[in-house]
């Protein structure tokens, strides 16, 4: 078998991969590099003069606290946003890997949420959590909790990693789902004659024959949490109250389109990158190992 | 140490197809039984029902004394070996052995006693450290054994456990359980499809079809007297020659309450070609379609002169008309040659009608 393809004229192979190649240069490598420039740039406050100034802005960005405390929340709400996602996706899964009756709308209506949009899963959440809008803002508040996330930072970052981890639920149930279904059932059923009790055969079998999933949509869901709340906090809380839930990424943006500091947006993008590369780099080398068990 | 009793089992899925039909089965402390069916008989299910893994939606299962329909898996105090091993690929095959010790929370010092007795029993002391993937099929489904002999259960529960391995393998293997039940003499159920498998293993044979029971006995007293055309056609190989019997040809020469017969079974081994017809036996003239020369024997496949001779289809089912014939060593007529073949009245079994009934004259 031959496999590789044979092209008669040397331009063709070329003019068939130019199409990918131009979207990823013009959408990917060019803002990259643009972002790469602009990082070592530096302009004035009225946008007339701009500057080469090395690294100034990456230094003054390491030495600047407020950029310290977004990247421990970031990484916070990522591990917070990938943990409660993924164990909650992980119950559902389980329990609508059982053979039950109506298990297929089950799984369908639970695969629906991650068809919606972060910025309206955002809106949605605030439908519920608003503090003068929200339905729930008004039981909670008749249960005598003082519910104000648009005052109380740790209440409006709870509310972020919630919705966060909503919707992703979807996503991780649908891996989970399938690797489930793709272990034997009579290994589970082995393991129900060999004495171990549900929960036990869960922890001993599920469990660890899962953990290639697991790590896989840790990543993912890192990376997702990174970046892609991005819709759901613009929609939210826009970073507040104060600074209390800006992320890395909504970092970037209000530094840089709010604040009109565009070095150091572009240097903080640039820093962005680097750790998207390294999440990456680890996906594909752990993903490549098929089996880690 | 255990007998296994099945009193009228029943199960009928929601939806209402009812694969197990009223089985009662009576397996005595240390036999070894062997359920033998084709596809879709209800084995499996029947055998997943002992171990706790089906509902019983009718009827009694009683192992050692103790009615067992209600109980979970893990505390009917049996072992089951699976077609596909089920060994828990993430774990050491000394682990895989273990689990089900250390679950009943077992001493490790006991379990590592019994994890290398059963290593050794099984030659796969040399390979406790290897993970499953790392074993051919023929050690995985030692390991298999092993997880179940560890636990030394009451019964031994096999599901087509040597379908997955090569012939060889598989007749090597075949030998291995049979002489480790000996030994353990632990009761044992053993679903197969494969019906020298079921002969050579089994003490007590249950031959299944449709969810229910055929016939329950010794392998070879079925193999002589089976019950029904379905059993007769079943086992042994190849299968049983059954015709419908006509006034004038078969019947007039058989007379007596073997009138009554609608169906005559011949196996291929009690033919001879001979131009002679035995007294009260049945001589049948063929011509010779093909030859099979494995050897030790060779299969004649002749076709009737009168068509429309064979009863309906029933498992390894030849095409009507057909009539296989086996001869020792590799002397053969020709193909086309015209052949008398005569069966003596004590080989010839003889059927109802609608092949549900054997007939004794």
């Amino acid at each position: 078998m031959q496999k590789q393809a044979i092209f008669q004229s040397k331009l063709l192979p070329y003019a068939l991969v130019a199409p990918q190649l131009a979207i990823v240069l013009i959408f990917f490598y060019w803002p990259a590099l643009q972002a790469v420039i602009q990082s070592f740039l530096l302009q004035d406050a009225f946008g007339l003069s701009t500057s080469f100034v090395w690294f100034d802005n990456y230094i003054e960005l390491f030495k600047d606290p407020a950029y310290f405390e977004a990247v421990v929340r970031t990484f916070f709400f990522s591990f917070a946003i990938a943990i409660s996602s993924l164990s909650f996706a992980l119950l559902l899964a389980v329990m609508a890997d059982k053979p039950l009756r109506g298990s297929m709308l089950y799984r369908t209506l639970l695969i629906w949420p991650y068809a919606v949009a972060p910025p309206v899963v955002g809106v949605l959440w605030i439908f519920m959590l608003h503090p003068s809008l929200g339905v729930i803002s008004r039981y909670l508040r008749a249960a005598g909790i003082d519910w104000n996330p648009l005052l109380d930072g740790n209440q409006a970052a709870g509310l972020i990693i919630l919705a966060a981890a909503w919707k992703q639920i979807s996503y991780n149930f649908l891996f989970f789902l399938a690797g489930l279904q793709a272990i034997p059932k009579s290994v589970f059923e082995a393991a129900a004659i060999d004495g171990a009790r549900p929960m036990r055969r869960f922890w001993t079998v599920t469990f660890p024959l899962l953990s290639p999933t697991i790590f896989f949509l840790l990543v993912v869901n890192i990376v997702y949490a990174f970046f892609d709340t991005f819709g759901i906090i613009d929609t939210m809380t826009r970073g507040g109250p104060g600074t209390s839930t800006v992320t890395l990424v909504y970092k970037v943006y209000s530094d840089g389109l709010l604040g009109g500091n565009l070095g150091s947006s572009a240097a903080q993008s640039v820093v962005l990158m680097i750790m998207v590369i390294v999440l990456t780099g680890i996906q594909f080398r752990f993903v490549e190992r098929k089996v880690t068990y | 140490m255990a007998n296994v009793t099945l009193r009228n089992v029943r199960k009928t899925y929601t939806g209402g197809f009812e694969a197990i039909k009223g089985v009662n089965v009576d397996v005595a402390d240390g036999q070894f039984c062997v359920l033998v069916g084709p596809s879709g008989c209800g084995k499996s299910t029947l055998l997943r029902m002992v171990a706790g893994l089906e509902t019983v939606t009718g009827g009694e299962i009683d192992i050692g004394g103790r009615v067992v329909n209600q109980i979970e898996p893990a505390d009917r105090d049996i072992a089951m070996v699976f077609q596909n091993y089920a060994l828990y690929p993430h774990m050491s095959v000394y682990n895989n052995m273990a689990y089900g010790l250390r679950n009943r929370g077992m001493a490790e010092a006991e379990i590592k006693t019994r994890v290398e007795e059963a290593a050794r029993v099984l030659e796969l002391s040399a390979m406790l450290e290897r993970k499953p993937r790392q074993l051919s099929g023929g050690q995985r489904q030692r390991v298999a054994m092993g997880r179940a002999i560890v636990r030394q259960p009451k019964v031994f529960l096999f599901d087509e456990p040597l379908s997955n391995l090569d012939a060889k393998l598989r007749i090597a293997m075949r030998v291995e359980i049979r002489k480790l039940q000996r030994r353990l003499n632990t009761t044992s159920i053993y679903v197969t499809h494969d019906q020298l498998e079921a002969m050579t293993l089994a003490d007590v044979l249950v031959v299944m079809n449709g969810g229910q029971v055929e016939q329950v006995g010794n392998p070879l007293a079925i193999y002589e007297k089976p019950a029904t055309t379905f059993v007769a056609s079943f086992i042994g190989a190849p299968p049983m020659n059954l015709m419908s019997t006509r006034p004038d040809e078969i019947k007039s020469q058989l007379g007596g309450a073997a009138g009554e017969a609608g169906i005559v079974g011949i196996r291929p081994e009690d033919f001879v070609i001979t131009d002679q017809t035995p007294a009260g036996g049945v001589a049948l003239p063929l011509t010779v379609e093909a030859i099979e020369r494995v050897g030790a024997e060779t299969f004649v496949y002749g076709s009737r002169e009168q068509e429309d001779q064979r009863v309906a289809a029933t498992p390894g089912e030849l095409p009507p008309g057909e009539i296989i014939v086996r001869i020792p060593g590799t002397e053969a007529p020709a193909i086309g040659q015209k052949i008398r073949v005569a069966a003596v009245r004590q080989k010839l079994h003889l059927f109802s009608g609608d092949g549900r009934k054997r007939i004794e004259a």
